[in-house]
């Protein structure tokens, strides 16, 4: 299900009043879910069934309760256009993804790094390995075992969505996805 | 598959007029851009007078493949006058009558074949100089081999009138594809240059990308997923046997590319998320080297013909450009400066080494070009917006690339010239993509 979501101009700068400055000095996220609409409102266009999107107001995530599948936490997190940084939307899935993999010791992880149509093969498979190292690097720092991890990259091999010039569409593309499988871990 | 090729000197004595040098030799300049092509006559013959029609069938063929081949190049025109001479070979040409046409150059062809063998001979005559232009030649083939014979005859034909290296006797390694985008199914092809003699090298069961023809033509490299993380193949193109040249369960490894020479290979080895360049040699690939350092993405080599230099791609300025460095990794310089925001990729050196094409990306998308290895003369030889992955002609004045069209972004390839002029559709029924052009054949 895909949600637009209005938020009153009104509001948005009542809080935007509330915060201090230097809670203002974020990185923004890779892939702003908000864009501005008709008359100077924020349209939220995420979807928000996508796992690690968070609606404004949400708690902040939670370790999973034992016995989540996966992917309830979220397997795919969102990067920038030629960037492999990750964004804090990003982070808090991993956040997840690190609690998850440590309540469930018996399984591996495969990162699939992707990249988007535009951009040269060989140079969105290398962007792809970035993407995957990237996660890689946090779950292991947030104390998964790096033996339980393998990064792959399919750079632009393997798109989730087949865009045009659709900068919307070409976003969802540039992505990593944690596949977990019951396998040797710790190998 | 051999093709033999003889000089017809001994049948030359018997034609008449060969003294007067010529001050202009009948010659085509391709790289001025031809506007008017030229008016060339083909008679090709079975040599059994018709009582073996089948010979006359394989001289009919033979001759379409042969227009194809120079029509195709935009540089010729196949005419047929009405009030031509008749053409009998081993006979002196009339070239009185024929200069009452519009005709400039003629080719006279005579098959003979049986089941196993075919013969083909062959004469190219300039009428304005009223002489023969080269000498005859014969071509031995099997009879299977007939479409390589006639592209040898094509070949002979173009390098005489333009001066060129010729192209036509070769194959082009590329990615056939099918299937839905986000589940795409691709395999290893190889065909003649113009679409024929398709033949695939892989199943299609493992994703597999960026084939590339070794110099002598008996090998193409890719990259397969197979074995889970992407590694270097090489694939005999006779027996279809491959084995691996890259094994390495943390390293990926791809964008591999022959030297000139054969014995090395130049390829991007990713590890711990840093791609850089690397070269390996081919009689011991578990001997690698590491030629680029840095955080940045290094990748897409591609050597020049003198095999000194090698051209790649990276983003060690911010954005994806073209650097040039020695084949040792020493004084990389950087040749391409995209104004707006430009970025430019999968270089490849010319194999006349005069040019480097590469592929352009901005915000209107993605389109083909060639600049000097200096970095100045840039031109862009397509509109996009979709092109990618240019590769030379053996003789580097044609470029085969990947077009994807539309919405379905379903890819096909093209080939254009380095005039920009003459852009055509590959016939090809399969959607393909990534061509590699191979040498021209012995």
């Amino acid at each position: 299900m895909r949600l637009t979501l209005i938020l009153l101009s009104a509001a948005l700068a009542l809080s935007a009043c509330g915060i201090p400055d230097d809670r203002q000095i974020v990185s923004a996220p890779a892939a702003d879910p908000y864009v501005t609409g008709p008359g100077g409102v924020a349209v939220y266009q995420g979807d928000v069934n996508m796992p690690g999107t968070r609606l404004p107001g949400d708690a902040a995530p939670a370790a999973p309760a034992p016995g989540t599948e996966f992917a309830a936490v979220g397997t795919t997190v969102y990067f920038g256009e030629s960037a492999a940084d990750l964004s804090d939307e990003a982070r808090r899935t991993l956040t997840r993804q690190a609690a998850w993999l440590t309540q469930n010791s018996a399984y591996a992880a495969v990162i699939e790094g992707h990249a988007d149509e535009p951009g040269t093969r060989e140079f969105n498979l290398a962007l792809g390995a970035r993407r995957a190292t990237s996660v890689r690097e946090y779950l292991v720092a947030n104390g998964v075992a790096p033996g339980r991890i393998r990064t792959l990259s399919y750079g632009k091999e393997r798109p989730a969505s087949i865009c045009g010039a659709e900068p919307s569409c070409l976003e969802r593309n540039r992505r990593a996805v944690t596949q977990v499988s019951q396998s040797q871990a710790g190998v | 598959m051999r093709v033999a090729i003889l000089w017809l000197a001994g049948l030359l004595a018997l034609l008449p007029g060969l003294v007067a040098a010529q001050d202009s030799p009948l010659r085509i300049e391709i790289t001025e851009g031809v506007s008017r092509p030229m008016p060339l006559a083909l008679r090709v013959a079975g040599a059994g007078d018709g009582a073996d029609q089948d010979e006359g069938g394989l001289a009919a063929e033979i001759a379409a493949v042969v227009s194809a081949d120079l029509a195709g190049t935009g540089l010729f025109e196949i005419v047929s006058p009405k009030d031509a001479p008749p053409v009998r070979f081993d006979q002196a040409v009339d070239y009185v009558s024929w200069k009452a046409t519009e005709i400039e150059a003629l080719v006279t062809a005579e098959i003979t074949a049986d089941a196993e063998e075919m013969s083909l001979r062959f004469r190219l005559f300039d009428i304005f100089a009223g002489q023969p232009l080269g000498d005859g030649m014969q071509f031995d083939a099997p009879r299977e081999g007939w479409r390589r014979a006639a592209h040898k005859l094509s070949d002979q034909i173009y390098a005489r009138l333009t001066g060129e290296e010729p192209y036509f006797d070769s194959r082009v390694a590329f990615i056939g594809e099918s299937g839905p985008a986000t589940a795409r199914v691709k395999r290893v092809g190889v065909m003649d240059y113009d679409g024929a003699g398709l033949k695939w090298l892989t199943s299609g069961e493992d994703l597999v990308l960026s084939p590339r023809f070794s110099p002598d033509g008996r090998t193409v490299l890719y990259t397969s997923y197979a074995g889970g993380l992407p590694q270097i193949m090489a694939i005999d193109v006779e027996t279809v046997t491959s084995s691996a040249l890259t094994r390495d369960a943390t390293a990926m490894s791809f964008a591999p590319r022959y030297s000139p020479g054969g014995q090395w290979v130049a390829f991007s080895r990713e590890k711990d998320g840093n791609t850089d360049i690397w070269i390996m040699r081919v009689s011991n690939p578990g001997f690698a080297q590491r030629l680029t350092q840095g955080p940045s993405i290094d990748t897409a080599p591609s050597w020049s013909p003198d095999g000194q230099r090698i051209v790649f791609e990276s983003n060690r300025s911010g954005s994806s450009q073209l650097y040039v460095m020695r084949a040792d990794g020493s004084a990389p310089e950087r040749i391409s400066f995209g104004e707006d925001g430009a970025r430019y990729g999968e270089p490849q050196w010319s194999p006349r080494g005069d040019r480097i094409a590469y592929t352009r990306h901005d915000g209107a998308g993605s389109a083909i070009g060639v600049m000097r290895p200096d970095g100045s003369g840039e031109t862009l030889l397509s509109d996009g917006p979709a092109d990618s992955g240019p590769s030379w002609a053996p003789n580097g004045r044609v470029l085969i690339f990947t077009r994807s069209n539309g919405d379905d972004g379903v890819p096909h390839l093209h080939s254009v010239d380095i005039t920009g002029r003459n852009m055509r559709a590959v016939s090809l029924n399969d959607a393909a993509s990534d061509p590699a052009w191979g040498p021209l054949l012995p």
